[in-house]
């Protein structure tokens, strides 16, 4: 009866503390300005069932991709058993589908025990991917600190996860030979040969209360942590793009504007004041793109392939995504703070349009990392998560230049040839002077 | 055989439509590498008889650089220009040979009005090759020759044109030899989004310089391309190789052109 209650307790501490932190993750995803995806419900669907669920883009990379596999399948039917433990958590009863489905559920531990030995081999070869043999991606100057913490944490809590799940299954075996076919687990019990029968009984306990605690734990850690990709991976690829990859978003309040300036419709912005164009901060971003920023991994495809970084610039399509995130995350946690110093306007309560603390994207991205993008798109073909690193920084360029009258110094006589001689180039030749020799 | 190129408003004038209008773009009007190209597409259109004109002066930059720079006004203001332009002429189908421009007017242009069927003249010559009417002296002067081929960003990744321009390298006998980072993997040239008119952001190292080392590694004589920019970008990063051995940067079509 204690066990129970104790179990109840800790299972509606967890998931009320893990809701509290799923909501905040909604309302900083929604501190974006409104976007509507253009994709069609199939489109939306073939996403989430290639990509997400399927795993496509993942198998660019076949050995990363498979380990992934491993421990990403462990993870789904997992599930089966710990809809047990809550049962059997809550009821007070001991492995309750057992007598229910008979055969099928040792089929069902049996596979569970298999995956989970293979999600254990992929999860020491990830910890050495990232430790012995330093793969370059993961060693980028932005994994530094808690990053690269994140990652370790949670291949140790996957080590620590298996390991009580054998506890369990190999000391229930030990106790029922005759009804616990668990194949995997079988192979330990000569371990516990000498142990008697309440020591058993305690080790099954342990891995029990070990295994459910750890899932516990990790229910309110993933809020936290990159990954929350095992939720928001789905979330995501739903709500991707299907748009032609090659068209930027277009800017309707300046088409109008310019409509208007040439005489094509009547008139643009009736109002004087034109609103800030571009992106400096979560505000004016789409929710799309914070969606995308806390649905990465920090797996580093994106950078790997994007050529000014790995020509040495400092841009970094990763970061730029963190970067989103992290200021998502402060901007939500000032919110939460209702610090009136965080107050726009000291006579307004505090909220998302009233709100500033001085800083912006612009705080921990510079101007340098955008400026070195070359829209090649290598980034948004590399994610397997189909995220989109480019439309922020293209987003961060129109702040810079249309907002702030800033940018590079080079492209100011780019824009005033494009302005004056609607070419590329100043140049006191005609366009077509070409012809003239076009038989040479 | 002289090459003529018609103005579109001259054949308008004379109630003249012509089959396709083709779209020189800025490198192609302008700078002397690209306008090699151009004069070679033309020299092909003219060859096989395809009814076209250009737009002339009255073409303007499509905004593509304005646009990925961030300068969405200036961008406007040229992209609904042109659209002005091409919808007064009721123009249907556009060729270019820029990878940009081919970008800009199929996917960005709808938006604001201007809808066009718009082909890359990679994938308009192979067309034409695979309907019989543009005719390769096979066994030619690329018979056995290596020659790779560079995916620009625009044509490949973006836009996923990945075969038309290897089934016309297929056509002309050349001997394909793949760059290590090709087709949706391939390695930008370093000029896209507006960078053509920046100075590099300091690095280590400039973009078209590791895409020389990959052309250099392939062994291949000649790099086939589809975008002046990129020509002018690899064949920059080849000679400042100071082990490059005469690689040459053509377009597919300055190819297509020593075997009519």
């Amino acid at each position: 009866m204690h066990e129970q209650i104790i179990f109840s307790i800790l299972c509606i501490l967890s998931f009320g503390f893990a809701a509290k932190r799923f909501y905040a993750i909604s309302r900083n995803i929604n501190l974006g300005v409104d976007w509507v995806p253009t994709s069609t419900p199939l489109e939306k669907w073939k996403n989430v069932v290639f990509i997400a669920f399927g795993q496509k883009k993942m198998f660019t990379k076949w050995l990363p991709a498979t380990l992934h596999l491993f421990i990403y399948v462990a993870f789904i039917f997992t599930q089966i058993e710990l809809i047990e433990i809550l049962v059997d958590g809550i009821t007070g009863s001991h492995r309750i589908f057992l007598p229910i489905l008979g055969s099928f559920y040792l089929f069902i531990i049996n596979f569970i025990e298999v995956l989970s030995l293979l999600a254990l081999i992929g999860t020491f070869i990830f910890l050495a991917r990232r430790n012995l043999l330093k793969i370059p991606r993961f060693q980028s100057v932005e994994l530094k600190g808690w990053p690269a913490i994140d990652a370790l944490i949670i291949l140790l809590a996957e080590i620590v996860l298996v390991t009580f799940i054998f506890m369990m299954n190999s000391a229930d075996v030990a106790l029922h030979q005759e009804s616990y076919q668990f194949i995997l687990s079988g192979f330990l019990v000569p371990l516990l040969q000498d142990i008697d029968t309440n020591t058993l009984h305690l080790l099954e306990r342990v891995g029990w209360w070990g295994h459910i605690i750890v899932v516990f734990g990790f229910i309110i850690y993933l809020s936290y942590s990159k990954h929350l990709h095992i939720i928001f991976a789905f979330i995501n690829t739903y709500y991707a793009n299907t748009q032609p990859r090659g068209k930027i978003e277009n800017m309707p309040a300046i088409m109008d504007e310019v409509k208007s300036l040439l005489g094509i419709s009547e008139s643009g912005n009736d109002n004087n004041q034109l609103p800030d164009f571009g992106s400096n901060d979560v505000f004016n971003l789409s929710w799309k793109n914070i969606l995308d920023a806390y649905t990465c991994t920090e797996c580093g495809r994106c950078t790997e392939v994007c050529p000014a970084n790995m020509t040495g610039k400092k841009l970094s399509p990763r970061k730029i995504m963190m970067d989103i995130r992290d200021r998502a995350d402060e901007v939500g946690k000032k919110l939460d703070s209702g610090d009136v110093a965080f107050c726009q306007d000291k006579n307004l309560p505090l909220s998302p349009t009233n709100f500033s603390d001085g800083l912006s994207l612009f705080s921990q991205i510079s101007p340098e990392e955008i400026h070195a993008c070359t829209t090649c798109n290598a980034c948004v073909e590399a994610c397997p998560v189909l995220i989109n690193p480019l439309e922020p920084i293209i987003k961060m360029r129109r702040y810079e230049i249309l907002t702030l009258s800033a940018g590079p110094a080079d492209w100011v006589p780019l824009f005033n040839s494009l302005e004056n001689n609607q070419a590329a180039w100043s140049l006191s030749t005609e366009r077509s002077a070409w012809i003239a020799d076009v038989n040479d | 055989m002289s090459i003529q190129v018609p103005i579109y408003s001259t054949l308008y004038n004379e109630g003249i439509s012509p089959e396709i209008l083709f779209w020189v773009g800025c490198a192609g009007s302008f700078d002397t590498r690209a306008q090699r190209v151009t004069k070679a597409f033309c020299t092909i259109l003219n060859k096989i008889g395809v009814s076209f004109a250009i737009l002339g002066e009255e073409e303007k930059c499509t905004g593509d650089p304005a646009r990925r720079a961030g300068n969405e006004f200036v961008f406007q203001m040229l992209a609904l220009q042109n659209i002005q332009t091409l919808n007064h002429y009721g123009i249907k189908k556009i060729v270019t040979a820029c990878p940009h421009c081919f970008n800009t007017l199929k996917n960005e242009y709808p938006e604001l009005g201007g809808n066009y069927e718009v082909i890359h003249h990679t994938s308009f010559l192979n067309g034409l090759i695979s309907d019989g009417k543009l005719k390769l002296q096979g066994g030619g002067s690329f018979l056995g020759k290596k020659i790779t081929y560079h995916d620009s960003c625009y044509l490949g990744r973006i836009n996923g044109i990945y075969e038309a321009p290897r089934e016309i390298l297929e056509a002309l006998d050349a001997d394909l030899v793949e760059l290590k980072r090709c087709k949706s993997n391939g390695l930008c040239c370093g000029a896209g989004g507006a960078q053509m008119w920046k100075e590099d952001e300091p690095g280590s190292s400039r973009i078209n310089q590791a895409r020389a080392t990959d052309i250099i590694n392939s062994g291949a004589e000649i790099v086939a391309a589809n975008c002046p920019f990129c020509i002018t970008m690899l064949q920059d990063g080849l000679t400042s190789d100071s082990t490059e051995k005469n690689i040459m940067v053509l377009d597919l079509s300055e190819l297509i052109v020593q075997q009519l």
